[in-house]
């Protein structure tokens, strides 16, 4: 296995994350597909850590920070979702648009 | 051989997966297909020798993140409406496309360097020494860390109150 193998299963990760988030209307849909762009960042991470500098771990330890933000990013993420649902009944990010007009 | 089969067989279904996420309308089977996900992205950190950060991962993302949004899903009662395409499908599927190439393009032509030395195994003790060294070490950011995660903890549940 090289750090190829791994940056291109990074990119492909990141890119289907990408789409779904730009191109789904559910917010809970959207909000796990930035999970799966973060999961890309992740593995390119852990790969450079582990073909560039195999003994230093910095890049397994910037990894460990994107979790802890990701699981940050849920919690609040989710806690919007729910006071959307609750005041529109919807949790569908086209009809959220009242800041528009 | 058999690190090389089981990177290939956690990629491919962490990418099916992936894409199974994307595509199924069902929002229930969508989330425990992240579920999956997640479980072989931790496959594969454990193919690179990451044994913490697969725990890790498999702990919070397969365990906490797939719980909460399986939860947000029944909660918020759309599962008859599915996850719709919103009208911009074709752009978001162009410019993913293009991301996608430059980054292959990217990791293919550049030329990375070879691994000397091999990598130390466990991780564990050695990752808490890269952390908490004084020197070298990110003490401050991991401090920053935990004050993000209280304040994202207080600023949920603020949210999600019962006026």
């Amino acid at each position: 296995m090289s750090l190829e193998h791994y940056l291109i299963l990074s990119g492909i990760l990141f890119s289907i994350g990408l789409y779904g988030a730009l191109a789904k209307s559910n917010a809970v849909v959207v909000l796990m597909c930035v999970e799966l762009m973060l999961q890309g960042v992740n593995v390119a991470l852990v790969a450079f850590s582990r073909y560039v500098v195999p003994q230093l771990l910095t890049g397994q330890v910037f990894a460990l920070f994107v979790m802890t933000v990701a699981a940050a990013e849920v919690a609040v993420g989710l806690a919007i979702i729910f006071s959307l649902y609750r005041a529109r009944e919807t949790v569908n990010v086209g009809e959220a648009d009242s800041m528009r007009d | 051989m058999g690190l090389i089969i089981a990177f290939w067989i956690f990629a491919v279904v962490s990418v099916l997966a992936a894409l199974g996420v994307v595509f199924l309308r069902n929002v229930f089977r969508a989330a425990l297909l992240l579920m999956l996900c997640f479980f072989s992205v931790a496959g594969v950190f454990a193919t690179l020798g990451a044994d913490f950060l697969a725990a890790v991962q498999v702990l919070i993302y397969v365990g906490a993140v797939g719980a909460l949004i399986l939860m947000a899903i029944l909660l918020t009662r759309e599962l008859h409406r599915g996850s719709p395409f919103s009208r911009w499908g074709i752009p978001a599927a162009v410019l993913a496309a293009a991301l996608l190439g430059v980054l292959i393009w990217a990791a293919v032509g550049t030329p990375w360097p070879s691994p000397q030395l091999p990598p130390p195994q466990p991780t564990t003790a050695q990752l808490a020494e890269r952390i908490f060294d004084l020197d070298t070490g990110f003490v401050l950011p991991f401090e920053i860390a935990s004050l993000l995660l209280l304040a994202a903890i207080i600023g949920a549940i603020a949210l999600v109150r019962e006026k």
